[in-house]
């Protein structure tokens, strides 16, 4: 058997390394998309995205990040106004996809933390949606507890882990 | 031959390059057994009476005589005179010799009952070189077993992840396996991806895990010996918590590739699947019970995590836990009559016990991050994964919380253990 061929790319794996995230895409002024947009966006707004470019430090789509309370999908009032400029930038961007990571904090079991992630992340999606956003340009993964942005084991690490993230 | 030899090799290359974990005990039990292990005759790569005795020791079952202590080194029966080990209050003696032989060693010992004078067992064993320590694990598991009544669980492996953190803050994630006492490390699988929920095989011999390396999950299969690898199921979303069934010939896993995640049964010989929750809330960590009719789960459908049962065959799942805000990860002992689990208990994650005769709920562990509880396979002690001085790191318990041992590692953390199954010999 290929015994031999496996143990090499047990070995080869261990030479992978991934490299960062994918380019991002520096925006001018983009077209308007086709405003039909997809279907089940009846509470579309704004198809017009007149809020910066995506790589402007003071542009609310420079923030990425949305957080979660414990053990909850729920999305937060505070991360609403961050998602509706994504909404907004990317129903009127109809060919820029992106990636929406949803995370956990460290405690309780791994794979119930997986689960919930993709909870996180399916919320995230939902709630693009309804700003309009095709569901063909948001795929989601869960990285569970297996991705902390803080390695910590405090209450403010935690509430860093528990997230979404929207790459783009 | 010449691929074997390969394979060796490389073997032999993760040998040396995998650290190993270190034991420390933190709790012994009051009321432990004073057993004599007399340093063996002999000479020997390994000290055969140091791997018992420490084996012994770990258990919580037994408190070995220091060497030191000992009046006497008698090597065989004709040698020992009971007084002494009385005097010092002993209730049994172990000795042996070790002689080597053309090709390996020869490997001898007895077990004696202090007060009675008499033989309670005796074995002669022969083995190669690499052989003698797994030899010791199966003598201490044959003592054990005259003195206690119930199987050892020393010959044993277990399977654990373990996370190296370098300088840029990305982990290095590795699937290995040891001896039950952290001896003789392998690497499995290694990444820069997470890997997660490893699971033995009923004979020991293969491992299903969660990989992230294509940049999602899937689970593989791999034999642990020949590294043999293949990749069983890949669907859109979560590809998670793989458990064998009992008889080897399915796995349970969890797949959100509906929307959110069920529990499937995969048939390994035909691949096909059959949906066994259908639930809105997440369905997730099936555990097969051991005659393999059902299974118990973690879902949220009642609001926050419970243990469930649900047949095999599929249908309603009842509730088993009512105790706690958050109970997840259940897996059994290998009689079916004890869970344990991921508990909540107030701020704190520890493991639980519960006894499904009785209902009786008991928490076995102290800390605040405790995960991944598995039983050893004589049921004795169970394994989990905790936080210590911000380092993860692997503790062994009595199933009655009475003792304790920690395995950890130089650098770097170490998580989800799973203890093997007996391995077939």
């Amino acid at each position: 058997m290929s015994t031999r061929k496996l143990a090499w790319a047990a070995l080869a794996f261990s030479a992978l390394l991934f490299g960062g995230c994918s380019s991002m895409q520096s925006s001018e002024e983009a077209p308007v998309g086709d405003a039909t947009g997809a279907a089940g966006t009846a509470g579309a707004r704004g198809s017009r995205w007149a809020g910066g470019a995506l790589d402007d430090p003071s542009s609310p789509l420079s923030k990425r990040v949305v957080y979660f309370e414990y053990d909850s999908a729920e999305i937060v009032p505070e991360s609403r106004d961050i998602l509706r400029a994504h909404g907004g930038y990317l129903s009127s961007n109809r060919s820029t996809n992106i990636t929406i990571e949803g995370h956990c904090d460290e405690r309780g079991s791994r794979e119930y933390n997986l689960a919930l992630g993709e909870r996180r992340a399916q919320t995230v999606k939902r709630q693009l949606e309804a700003e309009g956003v095709s569901g063909g340009q948001l795929s989601i993964i869960s990285y569970g507890e297996e991705r902390p942005a803080d390695p910590g084991h405090s209450e403010s690490a935690w509430a860093e882990n528990r997230r979404g993230v929207l790459v783009y | 031959m010449k691929r074997l030899f390969v394979v060796l090799l490389l073997w032999g290359w993760h040998l040396t390059a995998t650290a190993g974990l270190t034991i420390e005990i933190t709790e012994g039990a009051e009321g432990a057994l004073p057993v004599a292990v007399v340093p063996f005759g002999g000479s020997a790569p390994e000290d055969v009476a140091a791997i018992i005795a420490s084996d012994l020791k770990r258990s919580g079952r037994f408190k070995p005589l220091a060497t030191a202590d000992m009046l006497a080194r008698p090597h065989s029966k004709a040698e020992v005179d009971f007084r002494d080990w009385r005097a010092l209050k002993q209730e049994s003696l172990v000795v042996g010799q070790v002689s080597a032989t053309g090709s390996g060693y020869q490997i001898q010992f007895e077990l004696f009952d202090v007060f009675r004078g008499e033989q309670l067992a005796g074995y002669q064993f022969t083995t190669s070189a690499r052989d003698v320590r797994p030899t010791a694990h199966h003598i201490a598991d044959l003592i054990y077993e005259a003195l206690t009544g119930e199987r050892g669980a020393f010959a044993t492996r277990i399977a654990y992840i373990t996370g190296m953190r370098s300088a840029d803050g990305k982990e290095r994630v590795a699937l290995q396996v040891s001896d039950s006492d952290g001896f003789n490390p392998q690497t499995i699988f290694s990444s820069n991806e997470p890997v997660l929920s490893p699971a033995w095989s009923p004979d020991g011999r293969r491992l299903a895990y969660v990989s992230f390396e294509n940049r999602k999950p899937a689970i593989y299969v791999q034999e642990v010996y020949s590294g043999q690898r293949e990749k069983l199921a890949d669907f859109p979303g979560i590809n998670g918590a793989p458990a064998w069934s009992p008889d080897g010939r399915e796995l349970a896993i969890t797949l959100s590739k509906d929307g959110n995640p069920d529990i499937y049964i995969m048939d390994l010989a035909s691949r096909g699947l059959r949906a066994i929750t259908r639930h809105p809330a997440i369905d997730t960590e099936p555990a097969w019970a051991p005659d393999g009719r059902s299974l118990v789960f973690t879902s949220d459908r009642g609001g926050a995590p419970q243990i469930y049962r649900v047949s095999a065959a599929g249908g309603e799942p009842q509730r088993v836990t009512f105790e706690g805000k958050y109970n997840a990860r259940a897996s059994y002992s290998s009689d079916g009559k004890r869970l344990t689990m991921v508990t909540r208990d107030g701020g704190e994650f520890r493991i639980g016990v519960l006894d499904l005769a009785s209902k009786a709920f008991r928490t076995v562990s102290d800390g605040n991050l405790d995960e991944s509880p598995s039983f050893a396979p004589n049921g004795s002690m169970i394994i989990y994964a905790a936080r210590a001085q911000g380092r993860g790191v692997l503790f062994a318990v009595s199933a009655d919380g009475r003792t304790r041992h920690r395995l950890a590692l130089e650098v770097g953390d170490v998580r989800e253990p799973v203890w093997s199954p007996y391995s077939k010999r």
